[in-house]
């Protein structure tokens, strides 16, 4: 059992709630990612989703998008931001998937990426625009490394979509709340509820929500019908907000756990 | 290799190891049902009858094809024929896609149209045909070159778009068709997205080069017609994402004897940042997957994806079409590509020579043909896709030429690949936010 589905066995044998916050690796330096993989974890994070930059994120809000510019800035690619798992290991065994585009993998090398995740401690992947459709080899091979690929599931998905995803899915499903980018809003659509009791009917595995969670009282709505909350743009907004600040990891820490239900 | 391949891409929109859908999961199930809405009107008598005939009452097709005579004594080598897809109506190519893809849109029921434009010639095709059939219009244009086709703002605004700026990455065409993906993702329910070139998640690549195949077809009949049922010798077209190149080598795969050159922008030299030659491997282009497909892509060792550079905005993009990289690969077309100061200097003689002002895109395939018909016999034939006019580059052009004027700078004869510096515009040089050396 891989280390993702440990989490989540534990968790619901203790009929509790997960929290998935989401950081750019190198935003602002890879000194603080890994403070702050250390302190999310101590804060309560379930799994961290560790961002991997990309020049065209087509897919992220404009605060996603100036974290990966701010990143790239810093010379941030796929083996930087494997070293600093790799040091964050030593300190915490927190999961980490790692969240980014297909094309910076691919040009790492699909064989040598996984190989070299294994070893710093990855547990698995996501892939925002690898769709079930065209992951057959990169799925294999990270499987041949017991990585996790985490796929995403959006209000669009059809029947026959999920079913697909669900096939080639492990670890858990992300579940996209709402058509659209990342980024903060208001208030959460019924659309993430109906999506993930359709999600339940296909598949066993565990299922996050995310995409537009900002608030204490967000997590508390998504924790009634998903296994978890998954915060990305309020976190890294908050990074950018005290990227000076000399104890930073702490600050964004204690937003963190403010973000989570007592 | 069997014949189908050259034709056909796969169920899931393969060329070989190219193409396919690489997008994330909101979009995948609206791109099934465009698959599914596109293979519906692909052979539905209805639909291709109305589209001939808006290509024929409203664009005025079929565009001539012109014997350029001056052109070819100047060349002294073998003739040169013009397709003139810049007397298509809004000044390009363009509209020939643009007139197809609104008309399935009206099918699925879709009364927003967004875009994305480099050149903006796409955004006004995109505009016309919305104001034609009374849609709303939002066209995505990169900062950078809005501020280069401002006439093409203008055009668009008058026609009753909404011309959004783009201020992400190094504000071109990349970073509009971002933008334009991500008004996509979030307002996919009533909104079509109206992609402009033989690019982008299947089936854009496959409907794109069908709607632009009208051109191949046209020029084979005209020229065979006129030429005693011959085939030219040899078809030179410039390539963006590579529309209007499609469509005129399309209905010629078959034809082994017919040669077959794309002209990608060489831009100011060869470095990464300096060009938009996707096939130029030493110039940082190599497969990879970049806005929904897998083809070329101009970008760096990590993976992140190139500024580029060109004179002209509809070529200024870091990669191409998927059928053009499987044609590439397999051997079938061959791609060059021809520099900012040749592209200059073709836009000129075509002028001067012919009496047709080409699109700065159409001008690298002008200073390509020229070349080439100097090497070939006159009794063979080249044949030429004008995929645009010039009116919107005339300004530009005469900035950059009184700028290298005052700076007393090289001839207008000049086709060194040097490149002059005063011709470069000032957008970041940048690779994914990466100042480069």
């Amino acid at each position: 059992m891989s280390r993702i589905a440990e989490t989540f066995a534990r968790q619901r044998e203790e009929n509790r709630r997960g929290f998935i916050p989401f950081i750019t690796a190198g935003d602002p330096t890879l000194d603080a990612t890994r403070e702050l993989i250390v302190e999310l974890a101590r804060a309560g994070a379930t799994l961290i989703e560790v961002g991997v930059p990309f020049s065209d994120p087509m897919a992220d809000g404009p605060v996603i998008q100036r974290a990966s510019e701010r990143a790239l800035k810093n010379g941030v690619g796929v083996a930087e931001v494997l070293a600093v798992v790799a040091d964050a290991r030593r300190e915490t065994d927190v999961p980490v998937v790692l969240f980014s585009y297909y094309n910076p993998l691919l040009q790492f090398g699909a064989e040598r990426l996984c190989a070299e995740a294994r070893r710093a401690g990855v547990d698995g992947m996501l892939v925002t625009d690898l769709a079930p459709e065209e992951s057959a080899e990169f799925a294999a091979t990270l499987s041949r490394h017991e990585l996790d690929l985490i796929f995403l599931v959006a209000p669009t998905s059809t029947g026959v979509r999920l079913e697909r995803i669900a096939e080639r899915a492990s670890g858990f499903i992300y579940a996209v709340s709402r058509a659209g980018v990342t980024g903060i809003q208001s208030s959460l659509s019924a659309s993430a509820e109906r999506l993930v009791t359709r999600v339940r009917d296909t598949t066993k595995l565990p299922v996050a929500v995310g995409f537009g969670i900002s608030t204490r009282e967000q997590v508390a709505d998504v924790w009634r019908y998903a296994d978890a909350a998954d915060v990305g743009s309020a976190i890294v907004a908050e990074n950018e907000k005290h990227a000076d600040a000399p104890d930073l990891d702490a600050r964004v820490g204690r937003f963190a756990r403010g973000l989570l239900p007592t | 290799m069997p014949e189908n391949f050259l034709t056909q891409p796969d169920e899931q929109g393969h060329w070989g190891v190219y193409g396919g859908r690489y997008v994330p999961e909101t979009l995948m199930a609206p791109l099934e049902e465009l698959n599914a809405a596109y293979a519906a009107v692909r052979d539905d008598e209805e639909f291709q009858a109305e589209y001939a005939a808006l290509l024929r009452d409203f664009s005025g097709r079929p565009t001539p094809l012109h014997y350029a005579a001056r052109l070819t004594s100047l060349a002294n080598g073998a003739r040169i024929f013009l397709k003139r897809e810049d007397l298509s109506h809004t000044g390009s190519h363009k509209i020939n896609n643009a007139l197809g893809q609104v008309l399935l849109a009206r099918r699925m029921g879709k009364r927003r149209i967004i875009a994305e434009t480099g050149a903006g010639q796409h955004g006004v095709a995109t505009a016309t045909v919305c104001a034609l059939f009374g849609l709303q219009c939002v066209v995505y244009m990169g900062a950078e070159d809005v501020r280069r086709q401002r006439l093409n703002v203008f055009r668009m605004e008058l026609l009753g778009a909404e011309v959004r700026e783009v201020h992400a990455g190094a504000r071109t065409l990349k970073d509009a068709i971002n933008e334009a993906l991500r008004d996509w993702v979030t307002n996919v329910a009533d909104t079509y997205y109206l992609l402009g070139s033989a690019l982008g998640p299947h089936p854009y690549p496959l409907m794109v080069r069908d709607f632009q195949s009208v051109i191949g077809r046209e020029a084979r009949a005209q020229f065979t017609e006129r030429e005693g049922g011959r085939l030219p010798d040899v078809l030179v077209a410039c390539v963006g994402g590579g529309s209007n190149s499609i469509g005129l080598f399309h209905p010629f795969l078959k034809d082994a004897g017919v040669r077959m050159v794309g002209v990608e922008a060489g831009g100011s030299g060869d470095k990464l940042g300096q060009h938009a030659a996707r096939f130029n491997e030493r110039g940082g282009g190599r497969p990879g997957v970049l806005q929904g497909t897998m083809s070329y892509v101009l970008q760096d060792e990590r993976g992140q994806i190139a500024a580029t550079h060109s004179i002209s905005a509809g070529l200024d993009y870091p990669s191409i079409g998927p059928e053009h990289a499987f044609l590439h690969d397999v051997g079938r077309v061959e791609y060059v590509a021809a520099s900012d100061a040749e592209a200059l200097a073709a836009f000129r003689t075509l002028s001067e020579q012919e009496g047709i002002i080409p699109a700065l895109e159409s001008a690298h395939a002008v200073a390509y043909a020229l070349k080439l018909a100097r090497e070939l016999k006159p009794e063979q034939t080249i044949l030429l896709n004008l995929s645009g006019r010039g009116d919107k580059d005339v300004q530009g052009v005469a900035d950059t030429v009184a700028t290298k004027d005052a700076a007393g700078g090289a001839g207008d004869e000049t086709t060194e690949q040097s490149g002059d510096e005063t011709t470069e515009r000032a957008h970041g040089e940048t690779v994914g936010g990466v100042e480069l050396p």
